[in-house]
């Protein structure tokens, strides 16, 4: 069913291997809705949390997925570490393996890094977003949210507005939705834009608004504030202005359109509050499925799910 | 010691011979190229079936030495050299400290007669300390034996300092070699701007900060009269500046690498860090772009850009790993076997842009089998079939995207003075067993 060793990016998987997880992540949604929390299937396994970058919900939804399965996690994170006395991401990586780990979650600023890994340990490992390449968790989480809310991907016109050459979030919605059959718009500053990004099976709308009309999904990225510092563009108050995601703007979309953001946002920048806190956004509970999504990968990659 | 060599086909470009000739070297010179050349005393040394070329110039290595002698030193790096088929290697001057000065440009020179295997030409900087503010002292550098100026590894981004420096290194008819790279645009770049960087979410690096950059000097050298040399051209839009620029009369001549002539950016699909090299790979428009521009004359030269690294260097993330493939000991075997053998360039063309033509362009005696010359002679067999494989490089840099590659041709002898430098070992069992089997006899067990 599901034969990839390692979790790398969504580029890598079919539009069966995706369908697969989300099927499962319904199944482990339900667990974390009931009173005790805890499942016996990674009983006597052991996750480690390999971060290389600064990461709240990210960290603490892979450890809580662990957990809920019965893993053992434990956290490593680069600043206090063997890391600042300059050890490099194999010698890490290999130290850990020694130590019996089953399976492998890393995050980390060079793109490429989770798959440089694979390469030098046996165990799996899970993609917690690497670089501006790929973060195939949080897509994978977007898609299940609005899978539960349309029954469907196919057919659907998704929006991702912002910042999509440093996105890895971007990359892989992209790669995730087109395989399931979704249009997929992107928009933003052209300065912010990659090269041939037509050429992944997005389509690149002239402006915000074309992207946004009639969109079932409406997905804003989190801008890096230092990008606005190598001048990317202008300032923060010209970017709400045309890029941001305003009351009136997503009234562009279809009514039921659902706005999504990976989060941590931006209040007034990407999205203004108004639509942050209102009826269409789905911020929180992409953060609820965000575990579930990770329990199945989990399940899938060391707890026998992988056929 | 008189040693002939005896029934191969001649190749020299320089003099427009080919065909199947004797060679006679006398005192470390050749003394006569002719059909069947008789000298009772000397040494035999039968070539039937070989090709047999002046003597391999390659204008663009890197031998890390002084300072980084764990990625490859002068010694390393002219066994491996002499390997690929090279008698003649111009040496940049990104070491540590740089060569920007003529003591070191001396002692480069040296230690590189000191292992006495291949001619190592110093190529000295154009600023002191490679910094790109002050001008070097060109002239002092070009006394000790400096065959041409560069800062290579890093463009000269300062027009003015170029231009002084274009101005002043052609007093001393020497070259000023440029890497040629717009800082501003490349910045943080790691392999080509395309859509395979949108893919990997690389930062890339766009052909503009190449081109701008070889507008830059075809102006200058163009307003100046100086003679500019380009280093590792490669995309499209370099070679129709330089091809424009010729026809013009400005005096600009360029270089390009076997890697960017045989590969694309494809390669680094996976985050391969031996494909990640400076300038990067570019796409098949490109590659075609640089082919055509060696046909027609554009391209003089085909140089290596042998940039050797540690194994440490290179097996990290992407975005870490160093830039730069080493570069030899493949570079014949690509040629031959990616552009020669599918008929892309004529053998012929191929040597005099591995000979005559970088010869030329560093105002060297190199690259030629006249007679009276210096006996620097690479004997090729056209039809070796064999295997990259890095374990077996002789340079310390085993960084090649090429690694377990089948090519045919290859460098089976090479010969520097006179003085038999390289000959490849495995070739030469193979070949004895295959004579011995043809005569009737029994190989030896």
């Amino acid at each position: 069913m599901f034969k990839h060793r390692h979790l790398l990016g969504l580029g890598k998987l079919t539009a069966e291997d995706i369908a697969y997880i989300l099927r499962l992540t319904a199944s482990f949604k339900e667990i974390i809705d009931r009173d005790v929390k805890k499942f016996p299937t990674l009983k006597g396994k052991a996750v480690v949390n390999l971060f290389y970058e600064a990461s709240t919900r990210t960290r603490n939804s892979f450890e809580l997925a662990a957990k809920y399965l019965s893993a053992d996690t434990i956290s490593f994170a680069s600043s206090g570490s063997s890391v600042e006395k300059g050890e490099t991401l194999k010698d890490t990586a290999k130290t850990l393996e020694m130590m019996g780990v089953d399976a492998i979650v890393i995050r980390h600023g060079s793109s490429g890094a989770a798959e440089f890994l694979s390469r030098h340990v046996r165990v799996p490992v899970i993609n917690a977003g690497d670089g501006t390449h790929e973060h195939p968790t949080q897509a994978l989480l977007d898609m299940f949210t609005v899978m539960e809310k349309k029954g469907t991907l196919s057919g659907l016109k998704v929006a991702i507005v912002g910042d999509i050459l440093h996105s890895r979030v971007a990359r892989s919605n992209i790669f995730g939705f087109t395989k399931m059959g979704a249009e997929v718009y992107v928009a933003g500053p052209a300065t912010l834009m990659p090269p041939d990004v037509e050429k992944t099976g997005a389509r690149l709308a002239g402006t915000v608004d074309e992207a946004v009309k009639d969109a079932d999904v409406v997905m804003a990225l989190r801008i890096q504030l230092e990008r606005q510092k190598k001048g990317m563009f202008p300032t923060a108050k010209e970017y709400s202005g045309f890029f941001g995601i305003n009351g009136e703007r997503l009234k562009l979309a279809k009514p039921d359109a659902l706005l999504l953001h990976p989060g941590p946002v931006n209040r007034g920048l990407e999205l203004c509050s108004e639509v942050v806190d209102g009826l269409q956004s789905l911020i929180n509970e992409q953060v609820r499925n965000g575990v579930a999504v990770r329990m199945a990968v989990l399940y899938i990659l060391i707890g026998g799910g992988r056929k | 010691m008189k040693k002939l060599l005896k029934g191969a086909r001649v190749l020299d470009p320089a003099r427009g011979l080919d065909g199947v000739m004797d060679v006679l070297i006398e005192g470390g010179k050749i003394s006569a190229v002719d059909k069947e050349v008789t000298a009772g005393d000397a040494e035999v040394v039968d070539l039937t079936g070989l090709v047999l070329v002046p003597g391999l110039v390659d204008m663009h290595v890197h031998f890390r030495d002084p300072g980084f002698q764990y990625k490859e030193d002068i010694e390393s790096g002219s066994r491996s050299a002499a390997a690929g088929g090279f008698t003649t290697v111009a040496c940049m001057p990104n070491t540590n400290p740089p060569v920007d000065n003529a003591a070191l440009v001396s002692y480069v020179i040296s230690k590189a007669e000191r292992v006495g295997l291949v001619r190592v030409l110093p190529v000295g900087c154009v600023s002191k300390g490679r910094q790109g503010r002050e001008m070097a002292e060109i002239g002092d550098m070009a006394a000790a034996g400096a065959v041409a100026f560069s800062d290579d590894g890093k463009p000269v981004a300062d027009s003015s300092l170029m231009r002084r420096a274009l101005l002043y290194a052609s007093m001393f008819d020497r070259v000023v070699i440029d890497h040629c790279e717009e800082p501003a645009l490349s910045e943080g770049g790691v392999m080509n701007e395309g859509y395979i960087s949108t893919v990997l979410g690389l930062p890339g690096t766009p052909r503009s900060a190449e081109e701008t950059a070889v507008a830059r000097d075809i102006i200058l050298a163009g307003e100046t009269g100086a003679r500019v040399h380009i280093a590792h051209v490669s995309t499209r839009g370099s070679v129709e500046l330089i091809r424009r620029a010729k026809a013009e009369g400005v005096r600009v001549s360029c270089e390009v690498t076997p890697h960017h002539l045989v590969l694309t950016e494809e390669v680094v699909m996976g985050y391969d860090t031996c494909a990640k090299v400076n300038p990067p790979l570019r796409t098949e428009e490109d590659v075609e772009a640089l082919i055509e521009g060696l046909k027609d004359g554009t391209i003089d030269a085909i140089a290596t850009d042998h940039a050797p690294h540690s194994e440490d260097e290179k097996d990290l993330e992407f975005d870490r790993a160093a830039f730069g493939i080493s570069g030899l000991e493949t570079a014949l075997g690509l040629v031959l076997t990616c552009l020669v053998t599918p008929g892309k360039l004529s053998l012929s063309e191929a040597v005099r842009k591995m000979t005559r033509e970088p010869a030329g362009i560093l105002g060297v005696e190199a690259g030629t089998l006249k007679p009276g010359s210096s006996a620097d002679i690479t004997v090729i067999d056209p039809d070796r079939e064999w295997t990259v494989n890095k374990y077996d490089f002789l340079s310390k840099g085993k960084n090649t995207p090429f690694h377990g590659w089948k090519l045919k041709g290859k460098a089976v002898m090479t010969f520097t003075g006179g003085k038999m430098v390289f000959k490849d070992a495995a070739w030469e069992r193979d070949r004895k067993a295959r004579i011995v089997y043809k005569t009737g006899g029994s190989p030896r067990p």
